[in-house]
């Protein structure tokens, strides 16, 4: 075989194999050439995170506004402290807002709900480094079978 | 006034894992002759040419060649070496994916960098030398062995070398293809004014070209100088038995084993 | 009992003396300057190594990428969690079974063609020959092919990974009626770039290393006869294989399991 036609067949099977990768990146992978932009951090502390992971999604109705940078420990409350990359062109939240952490669907993974509160000549916004007041723990499938139970005994 | 040795082997020992090959040998090689080294099969003559080439290193002793020496310099200088001496493998050792052409063509190409016409005139040339120019666009595969050999040959001769060893040039071939590599092996020595080293246990057919000879046998040298001198050398039995190739003598007819009789006095009882 | 203290003894030393012949034969290959027809060799044996085994490497994703979506769409049916069919086979195949299948038929195809061709080379004297007339044989025939295996095998990684999902896609969505964008969506939600497709990257690259590598020294060090090089090749592929699937283990657990 000529040496012309060995090294077209070579360009050809690697331009596949660099077309293969570019379709494992954006329509396997999902990548976003648009990127997610800037983002501020705030924080929040939960009394049990459950099964959220690093990474995890915040959604506001839906609509992924953050992501979850880092879960640790607050060594003097023993409590969960939550840190969160809000995106910048999504905006800012009133200090009145309030987090809860959902599940999507039976077996999904656990995201961070939020829900903006109301807003008033008083109330500030959000900014770098401040903290949510107002959170909602993960439900523990235990705890609501203790609830289901005790209800069910005090209606007896 | 160029020294007349060309290639000096001085005291050189050398063993394959346990087995000791070349027991304190020394060779001289002069420029401008044929010099063929004689010996049983399994000897280590192709060994010898190994150690020459540089493929092999010897355990002690000197290689000389051309004023240099090759067992202890540097890849670069074997390399520079080699450049000058020329190898033909018993089995032609061509590159099965290149056409005859480019198989002779191979070694101009690696080192230098010529016109390709002048590059196709020196092949042509090489070619020419041993008879096979019209065979040039033929694959390896389609050569006979007779040919495959006289195209390695053309190959060997290709960076018009000082040097040419030969590895049992002579095995497995017709008396006319015999021939046809005495006529050129010797026709070459004389045009190009090489040294060639024949290693082979053909011994009527290289004794009628050669200049000296090196008869090898158990790790020494039994014999060496002009052919004539060995040739008159009838008190040597060990090198009497080799040159008429007689059964009985030094080297036994039958593998050592005990006695027959009581060997077959064993099968009956 | 000492015959088999003993046997272990002499393993393991030829096992050290293996790898050591190896890595000095590597050195050399690359160590120094490069011959200056590299570059064409390389696309050549890129040809050799990579489009010769295109057919095999497309087959076979079709139908890993079929199957896997067939027995994943089983088991996720029971769970009512069909819809994470895409993300299953997915992520199946670009962090495990794309890179180790791929290079366990590479192993078997290529790394035996190598090791068959650079062992007939060494049995007639050729690369013998090519030494005597002062050309480093590992500069111009080995070093070639161990750079075209490198680059070949990620590549082919990638085609197979893709070929296998888009099989995957046929038996979920047309035939077992997982939804098509569920499908999709699911599984873009839960495969990452980095740590899922690169890491599968970079698993096939430390394995066409090994494989090119352990099949040029087999060919090259081969006993030169029929026998020998039928034992070399043998050699090559069960070798190879099992450091693969070894490599892939460690790998595994220094990217995912921590």
């Amino acid at each position: 075989m000529s040496q012309k036609k060995t090294e077209m067949w070579v360009g050809v099977f690697v331009i596949g194999a660099m077309l293969s990768l570019a379709i494992l990146a954006f329509n396997v992978a999902g990548l976003s050439l648009k990127g997610e932009g800037r983002s501020y951090t705030l924080y929040a502390s939960f009394s049990n995170v459950g099964g959220l992971k690093v990474r995890s999604p915040v959604k506001l109705g839906g609509v992924v506004v953050g992501r979850v940078e880092a879960i640790s420990l607050d060594k003097e409350s023993y409590t969960p402290v939550v840190r969160l990359a809000m995106f910048e062109n999504n905006g800012y939240y009133p200090e009145t807002s309030s987090l809860a952490i959902l599940t999507s669907g039976l077996l999904g993974e656990q995201y961070i709900g939020l829900q903006p509160g109301f807003v008033d000549e008083d109330i500030s916004m959000l900014k770098e480094g401040d903290r949510f007041e107002d959170t909602k723990s993960a439900i523990v499938l235990e705890d609501l079978i203790g609830q289901f139970i005790y209800s069910l005994n005090k209606g007896e | 006034m160029k020294n007349p040795c060309h290639l000096e082997i001085k005291n050189m020992c050398f063993s394959r894992g346990d087995r000791l090959l070349f027991d304190n040998l020394s060779f001289e090689f002069e420029r401008g002759k044929i010099t063929a080294i004689l010996g049983p099969s399994g000897i280590g003559k192709t060994t010898l040419l190994k150690l020459i080439g540089g493929q092999l290193s010897v355990d002690s002793g000197e290689i000389i060649f051309n004023q240099t020496p090759l067992h202890n310099c540097s890849t670069a200088e074997l390399y520079q070496a080699r450049k000058k001496m020329g190898m033909l493998f018993q089995s032609g050792a061509l590159f099965n994916d290149l056409s005859v052409f480019e198989n002779v063509a191979f070694p101009l190409r690696e080192h230098n960098h010529l016109d390709e016409s002048l590059l196709k005139i020196l092949v042509f040339m090489k070619l020419e030398a041993v008879g096979l120019r019209g065979a040039r666009d033929l694959a390896p595969q389609q050569l006979s062995g007779g040919m495959a050999r006289r195209v390695a040959l053309a190959r060997a001769i290709a960076l018009d070398p000082e040097l040419i060893m030969y590895d049992e040039p002579f095995s497995g071939q017709d008396p006319i293809s015999m021939n046809v590599l005495l006529k050129l092996i010797e026709q070459l020595n004389k045009n190009l004014g090489l040294t060639s080293i024949i290693v082979t246990h053909d011994v009527d057919e290289v004794l009628s070209i050669a200049d000296n000879v090196y008869v090898l046998a158990e790790k020494s040298i039994i014999a060496q100088g002009t052919v004539e001198e060995v040739l008159a050398d009838t008190e040597n039995e060990l090198l009497q038995q080799f040159l008429h190739g007689r059964s009985e003598g030094p080297v036994p007819f039958h593998f050592k084993t005990e006695d027959f009789q009581s060997d077959l006095q064993k099968v009956s009882r | 009992m000492s015959a088999f203290v003993s046997a272990v003894g002499r393993v393991s030393l030829s096992f050290v003396r293996t790898t050591g012949k190896s890595c000095l034969m590597l050195f050399h290959t690359v160590a120094g300057a490069p011959h200056p027809k590299l570059f064409s060799l390389f696309i050549k044996q890129i040809f050799q190594l990579g489009i010769l085994s295109l057919p095999i490497i497309l087959t076979s994703g079709l139908f890993i990428g079929m199957v896997l979506s067939l027995q994943g769409y089983n088991v996720l049916v029971d769970y009512a969690a069909e819809e994470s069919l895409g993300s299953m086979v997915a992520l199946s195949l670009l962090r495990e079974l794309g890179p180790v299948v791929t290079a366990l038929l590479f192993a078997g195809r290529a790394g035996s063609a190598l090791t068959a061709e650079i062992g007939l080379m060494q049995s007639t004297e050729q690369l013998a020959s090519m030494e005597m007339m002062a050309v480093s044989p590992l500069k111009r025939v080995i070093a070639p092919r161990f750079l075209a295996g490198i680059i070949t095998l990620p590549l082919l990684t990638l085609i197979f990974n893709v070929v296998a999902i888009w099989g995957g896609y046929l038996i979920g969505v047309s035939w077992m009626g997982v939804d098509g964008g569920a499908y999709w969506s699911v599984m873009q939600g839960s495969v990452e770039y980095m740590p899922d497709v690169m890491n599968g990257v970079i698993k096939s690259v430390v394995f066409g290393v090994m494989i090119t590598w352990v099949a040029l020294y087999n060919g090259y060090h081969v006993i030169p006869n029929a026998q020998g090089i039928s034992q070399s090749t043998t050699q090559t592929v069960v070798v190879s294989s099992l450091l693969v699937l070894a490599m892939d283990f460690i790998l595994t657990v220094f990217m995912f399991g921590m």
